[in-house]
């Protein structure tokens, strides 16, 4: 432990991001299911009303709308985008916003957190946050009888009135890194840390990793040519990239600027 | 006055003035108890059963509440702007209303901080916004001036208080109330640099939402532009809602308390302000469709879905902008007394509705290509704790025309 503490000052950091392969994508929604069960997500017996309903990870469908035989469909899985914000916006939209300092962009791996203990739910990042990433608990949470029994140990529950969105499953970090501190090491692996998203997506859509790093699949898979980002021309500077090879996919995410594979922050 | 004819309460009641009988004020706070009730079961329901009995949702996580906020503080910016006029720019006349204004203010603010109290979540970890204050954030500051604002307001009203017959007999009150009346002008100086940070701070709250085109806006180091308008747009309505609760106590109360002139003057400044107001939006409103449009938001996006249509934005500026501005400016209808009435109402109205398209209409317009638009109205919990701060805001002004003495004219307008 000595040691751990000696490293702190000079620590690697991270820029943690994923890649979504939306051609692989097939939208059977295993990761919202792995999401839910990994963050404690809560739920309720009528979910008919979506837009009170709690997803860290929701896929949505679009469609090129052009009638029957050549409707074509595609799925984008929407995790929070743990924004980084760009030139004079400095800040993740969210992060700025917050009053009471309750969500945060966490410098070491590029992570935005937040602090469920602090929120006192005035809903401000909900409104900054254009990708709808972020939920409200408009309820307490409720689970079946004896399946509290199952909740995940790592990830505290959210009562309600707070706010709260993907954390990249951040609790599987702090116990990866703690692993690695204890192995005497500084540095994680690649797949020592994943997403519970990643590793539930059948299809091996969802690549997660660190975007900085050149020994990571998602550092060479960002910079594919047909690599892009959601609203890319508002500067929110998003770590989640898309990859399609269907021209109308990328242009229905707004984020058709002519600049794809080049890693992507307009100017 | 006849003693036989006096009322009840009358040894409470300030010296040379009439009122109703006490039975007839008392069914009259009784009546005003009925729709309060209704407001305090909507509120206990936020608070017991949370805030799912509601029609807020995650795409709209703004309402009713935060627009009736926004435009409740606006309103309430008669106290502060009256306060300037009369103890800083020394404009005399205005000591006859900044009494009455003052208590607008109050109420005003304390319904503010009320509408907050029901619409946060953990209404008892409200006080994080001031333990774990993240100073870049444009509402920690509304929150730090409003708080202190609202204590220069009850600073302001304790001396009305202290003046209260019964109380005034006593030496110390009275030396306390006066003391206060000396230290106003510094006061009032605190409050309006206090309010001007607030009511520009609420502006901060949508300009900043940079993800949300539609709110954003750009402007001078760390405050956008809207920032600005929201403290002009606060100064030019604000003397029109003192104005019109006015003349609303006047109805009630069947009789004049402020003199002509002294209306006359704040609607003159309040249409002056409306125009300038009016010039520097339409500026705003050039610039950012230009600039929207270049982050992939051209203006039809904005105005695609009804009811939110462009219709929104002509009543905005149009009917509820350019209308009282012309009525206040010129003298002939500015001083025909209904027409000042219209005019000052669609002035308030104006702001209400510039305050529900910055919060609740930039929530309204998608964002995402894929998104797609849902409808948001008020229910009746929403309505019934806003308006619970209506009622409560009409007693605590009964009581203050009642037994304080406001108005310092009524004596002379209604001689007994």
């Amino acid at each position: 432990m000595k040691e751990a503490h000696h490293g702190e000052g000079d620590e690697k950091t991270y820029k943690f991001g994923m890649v979504i392969d939306l051609d692989k994508c097939t939208g059977c929604g295993a990761c919202m299911v792995a999401c839910m069960a990994e963050n404690n997500i809560s739920f309720r017996k009528d979910e008919t009303d979506k837009l009170r309903s709690n997803f860290w990870m929701r896929v949505y469908k679009i469609s090129n709308g052009l009638p029957f035989p050549d409707t074509e469909v595609s799925y984008i899985p929407r995790p929070c985008m743990h924004c980084e914000g760009y030139d004079h916006h400095h800040a993740t939209p969210c992060v700025s916003v917050c009053p009471a300092t309750v969500t945060d962009y966490n410098h070491e791996t590029g992570i935005v957190s937040q602090i469920y203990t602090r929120c006192f739910g005035c809903r401000y990042c909900m409104a900054a946050c254009p990708y709808h990433v972020r939920v409200f608990n408009w309820w307490d949470p409720r689970w079946p009888k004896g399946m509290e029994k199952y909740l995940n140990p790592d990830v505290s529950v959210r009562m309600r009135g707070v706010v709260e969105k993907c954390s990249f499953c951040f609790h599987r970090y702090q116990r990866a890194k703690n692993k690695a501190y204890a192995e005497g090491r500084r540095e994680l692996r690649e797949d020592e840390y994943q997403t519970a998203c990643t590793q539930a997506c059948p299809a091996g859509a969802i690549t997660f990793g660190d975007l900085n790093d050149p020994h990571h699949k998602v550092y060479k898979l960002k910079k594919d040519p047909n690599a892009f980002r959601l609203l890319e021309k508002l500067g929110t500077n998003p770590k989640v990239y898309y990859v399609s090879t269907t021209d109308w996919v990328r242009k229905a995410s707004d984020a058709y600027t002519g600049k794809q594979g080049e890693g992507v922050t307009p100017g | 006055m006849d003693s036989a004819s006096a009322p009840f309460d009358s040894a409470l009641i300030p010296k040379g003035v009439k009122r109703c009988q006490f039975k007839w004020f008392l069914l009259w706070i009784a009546i005003l108890h009925g729709p309060l009730t209704i407001g305090v079961i909507a509120t206990l329901m936020c608070w017991g059963l949370a805030l799912n009995v509601t029609y807020l949702n995650n795409n709209y996580p703004f309402g009713l509440w935060i627009a009736a906020d926004l435009g409740i503080i606006a309103l309430g910016a008669g106290a502060f702007f009256t306060g300037f006029l009369r103890y800083i720019v020394k404009i005399d006349e205005l000591k006859h209303i900044v009494n009455f204004a003052v208590i607008v203010g109050v109420v005003c603010y304390a319904a503010a901080q009320g509408i907050l109290g029901v619409d946060i979540g953990q209404p008892l970890r409200g006080w994080f916004i001031f333990w774990h204050a993240n100073v870049h954030s444009m509402l920690t500051e509304v929150a730090f001036c409003i708080t202190c604002y609202f204590m220069v307001l009850c600073v302001e009203y304790l001396p009305l208080i202290l003046e209260n017959r019964q109380i005034y007999k006593f030496g110390f009150p009275r030396g306390f109330a006066h003391h206060l009346h000396e230290a106003m002008p510094t006061i009032a100086a605190i409050g309006v640099f206090l309010s001007f940070f607030h009511q520009g701070s609420l502006g901060g709250v949508p300009g900043v939402l940079y993800g949300r085109p539609f709110a954003f806006r750009e402007g001078f180091l760390v405050w956008p532009w809207t920032f600005f308008l929201f403290i002009l747009s606060a100064i030019a309505c604000g003397p029109c809602f003192t104005i019109l609760i006015t003349r609303i106590t006047e109805g009630f109360a069947r009789k004049r308390l402020v003199k002509r002139n002294v209306i006359d003057i704040l609607a003159k400044i309040s249409g002056r302000l409306l125009a300038l107001y009016l010039v520097l939006k339409t500026i705003d409103t050039v610039y950012w469709i230009a600039t929207a449009g270049k982050v992939g938001a051209p203006l039809s996006s904005f105005y695609a879905n009804q009811p939110y249509g462009y219709w929104v934005l002509i009543t905005e500026l149009g009917i509820f902008g350019v209308i009282p501005c012309i009525l206040l400016l010129i003298k002939a209808t500015r001083q025909n007394e209904n027409i000042l009435i219209l005019a000052c109402f669609l002035n308030c109205a104006g702001i209400f509705m510039n305050r529900w398209i910055m919060t609740v209409q930039a929530l309204a317009v998608p964002v995402m290509p894929f998104d797609k638009f849902v409808s948001y109205h008020p229910n009746w919990v929403e309505y019934a704790s806003t308006l619970l701060f209506v009622w409560a805001g009409a007693i605590v002004i009964s009581l203050s025309y009642r037994y304080l003495p406001i108005f310092s004219q009524e004596k002379e307008l209604n001689p007994i």
